[in-house]
């Protein structure tokens, strides 16, 4: 396993090099930082700053995914989580404000768990329900405006700086760190693992299989919550139409990219926060070099199946047939 | 047969409530303009849905069709208007356009062995980011054919026009029908969602049928693209966002298993009616907001699949013992007694 990690990442970090190198020549002063204002400021620090929701998204989806799930409704959290958090910001103390946002998110993950681990649904389809009426919530708690908000204590969260590094950053880093601690740091990973790898011998062996599916799904939409409050404080109002509006597509590529099988099992938390400054790196990229921001797609498609084909079962079939035969 | 049709009937008891609540309602509702109407605005819903409900069956997902048919409404609007190609030529090009993305899709989750989830998720940004590349504005489409196929309307009794698209849809949902139920191909796609490994050992040529699947989800959707164009005459990069989506919503309502293995098309015809249904109850309404329309959706989706891993479980349940254990797809027993399904 130690010998291995560092092989595991090593594409994921090098192909995050090689987009920022790119980016250098596109760009000469990418590298650039300044301090201002008691922030710093350049295109890396932007990166890092933009790459936030999908990095705090990829977080949670990463663990969900370890156990052989999707959550399609983290996009749909985040617009729940922005309505309340602005709907709120004014009139109460932003504690309040923020607690209920992550209170809705924890509830949001609650249904979500219940529905695949309980219910035994399908993760793909327990969590279409969340992320076709999410947005229809949303809407409702916002009664179809942007609620807009002054509240400068909650607009901290999305442009703010802790130290002179931007919130969403400081954010991103502390829930990595918590995240790592609490997986890493106790057997609860493995089980993760297990979980994912066969679910059926892992609650056979004694592991609590549909709790532990419920806290990941609970986790993941804290993460969405928390990443919903960030989106809304960085415009400092609430769409409920395009908050958070295909970022579960994002998330899921970001953790893909960074090597985590759809099939479940091994999981890498700092990779998948990898996988998505990859995919910021290269918007990043685009819009810098001047091409129509349209090329984005395309450009996403074609990383993204790069990635995969590297990655893929079949091919791995054949280098290791290779070897054999050389050996 | 009898289980297979139990959900479609439930399906169509769904809409026939629906249906009668809304005309108990509004007086003007029952009529062959309101139902006309309703084939009309969801004709290129049923055309793509009908393609998705083959691949769902096969135990497969597509999420590119809706950027399928923004794609070949771009496509039609830039050949016929720029170039000048006659529409239909222009069609002949797109489909066979649409059934090489659709069968090299299929050959990379065949022969790559990859989730199709991801495979399509990439299929949709290639699509998408082509159609940005091909034009972000909308381009308005004054083709003679066009305004020839708008103008057709077969009359009903009491006032209601059946249009050219709506009759497309109907013959796709029959034609999708009888390649389902009564064709090799057919039963190969229930075969292959059922169990993978066992339709091989019988000899389904697996690569050859995820090819063909996916190759015919990409033509209706390009089809669907076509009928799209129709409606609204003019070529859109942006267009049918987040259809996937209602796709597969319509398909999970008219009772086809995302697991595969289970389904029908005419399912998914009346799933697509109940979803235009919600819609038009809402237009009736007026006081309704749209929204409401995705909190209506959620909530009946999660009525049916409820439904469905009820009638699952109880099906699992009167087989013998062992079964079970298989059947619970991986579940411990004691989850399955927590399920609140009481015997």
């Amino acid at each position: 396993m130690m010998l291995r990690l560092p092989r595991r990442g090593l594409a994921q970090i090098l192909a995050l090099i090689a987009i920022l190198l790119i980016d250098r020549l596109v760009s000469p002063q990418f590298f650039d930082l300044r301090l201002q204002d008691g922030r710093l400021f350049g295109s890396l620090i932007d990166v890092l700053n933009r790459g936030a929701p999908v990095a705090l998204l990829s977080l949670g989806m990463v663990l969900v995914i370890a156990t052989r799930g999707i959550d399609l409704s983290v996009g749909a959290v985040m617009a729940i989580s922005g309505a309340i958090a602005a709907s709120l910001a004014d009139a109460y103390p932003w504690p309040v404000a923020v607690a209920a946002a992550l209170g809705a998110g924890l509830v949001c993950g609650l249904w979500n768990g219940i529905l695949v681990a309980v219910l035994g649904i399908q993760p793909i389809v327990a969590t279409l329900i969340l992320m076709v009426a999410g947005r229809g919530v949303a809407q409702l708690i916002t009664a179809g405006r942007i609620v807009t908000f002054t509240s400068p204590d909650l607009v901290w969260f999305g442009t703010g700086a802790v130290l002179g590094i931007p919130t969403p950053v400081v954010i991103v880093a502390c829930m990595l760190l918590i995240t790592g601690v609490v997986v890493r740091g106790s057997a609860l990973g493995l089980l993760i693992e297990a979980t994912g790898g066969n679910a059926r011998a892992s609650e056979l062996s004694g592991v609590g299989t549909h709790l532990m599916i419920v806290a990941v799904y609970m986790w993941c939409s804290l993460c969405a919550a928390l990443a919903g409050i960030i989106a809304a404080a960085d415009i400092m109002g609430a769409d409920a139409n395009n908050a958070g509006l295909w970022l579960e597509l994002d998330a899921i590529l970001a953790v893909v990219i960074g090597g985590t099988s759809l099939f479940g099992g091994r999981f890498s938390l700092v990779l998948a926060v990898c996988g998505a400054l990859i995919i910021q790196a290269m918007n990043t990229g685009i819009l810098l070099s001047g091409y129509p921001p349209e090329f984005n797609l395309v450009v996403k498609a074609a990383v993204v199946l790069i990635v995969l084909l590297v990655q893929s079962p079949a091919l791995a079939n054949i280098t290791t047939a290779v070897r054999r035969a050389r050996a | 047969m009898n289980r297979l049709l139990s959900p479609v009937m439930i399906t169509a008891l769904v809409f026939v409530l629906g249906f009668a609540i809304c005309a108990a309602q509004f007086p003007n509702f029952a009529s062959t303009r309101v139902v006309a109407n309703l084939l009309t605005d969801n004709a290129f819903l049923g055309v793509v849905a009908t393609g998705m409900t083959f691949v769902i069956i096969s135990g497969g997902i597509d999420l590119s069709v809706g950027s399928v048919i923004a794609f070949a409404t771009v496509f039609i609007a830039l050949t016929t208007e720029r170039l000048g190609l006659p529409p239909l030529a222009a069609f002949a090009i797109l489909l066979l356009l649409c059934a090489g993305f659709g069968a090299a899709m299929g050959a990379v989750i065949h022969f790559f062995d990859m989730p199709p989830f991801i495979v399509t998720l990439a299929g949709m940004f290639v699509v998408r980011g082509t159609s940005f590349l091909m034009s972000t504005e909308s381009t308005p489409i004054n083709a003679p054919l066009y305004s020839a196929v708008s103008d057709f309307g077969l009359a009903l009794p009491g006032g209601g026009r059946l249009s050219a698209i709506a009759l497309i849809m109907l013959c796709v949902v029959v034609a999708g029908s009888i390649l389902l139920h009564f064709t090799r191909f057919g039963t190969s796609v229930y075969a292959l969602g059922g169990n993978r490994a066992a339709s091989a050992l019988m000899g389904v040529p697996i690569g050859a049928m995820t090819v063909r699947i996916y190759m015919l989800s990409s033509v209706l959707a390009g089809l669907a693209g076509i009928v799209f164009s129709f409606y609204t005459a003019a070529g859109y990069s942006l267009a049918a966002v987040g259809v996937e989506l209602d796709t597969i919503a319509a398909v999970v309502i008219g009772g086809t298993l995302l697991s595969g293995g289970q389904g029908s098309v005419i399912g998914t015809f009346i799933g697509v009616l109940i979803q235009g249904l919600i819609q038009t109850y809402i237009n009736f309404d007026g006081t309704l907001s749209s929204w409401w329309t995705k909190i209506a959706t959620g909530i009946l989706l999660f009525a049916f699949i409820a439904l469905q891993q009820s009638m699952v479980r109880l099906a699992s349940r009167s087989r013998p013992r062992n079964a079970v254990a298989v059947g619970g797809g991986g579940v411990h027993p004691s989850v399955v007694s927590q399920g609140g399904v009481s015997p």
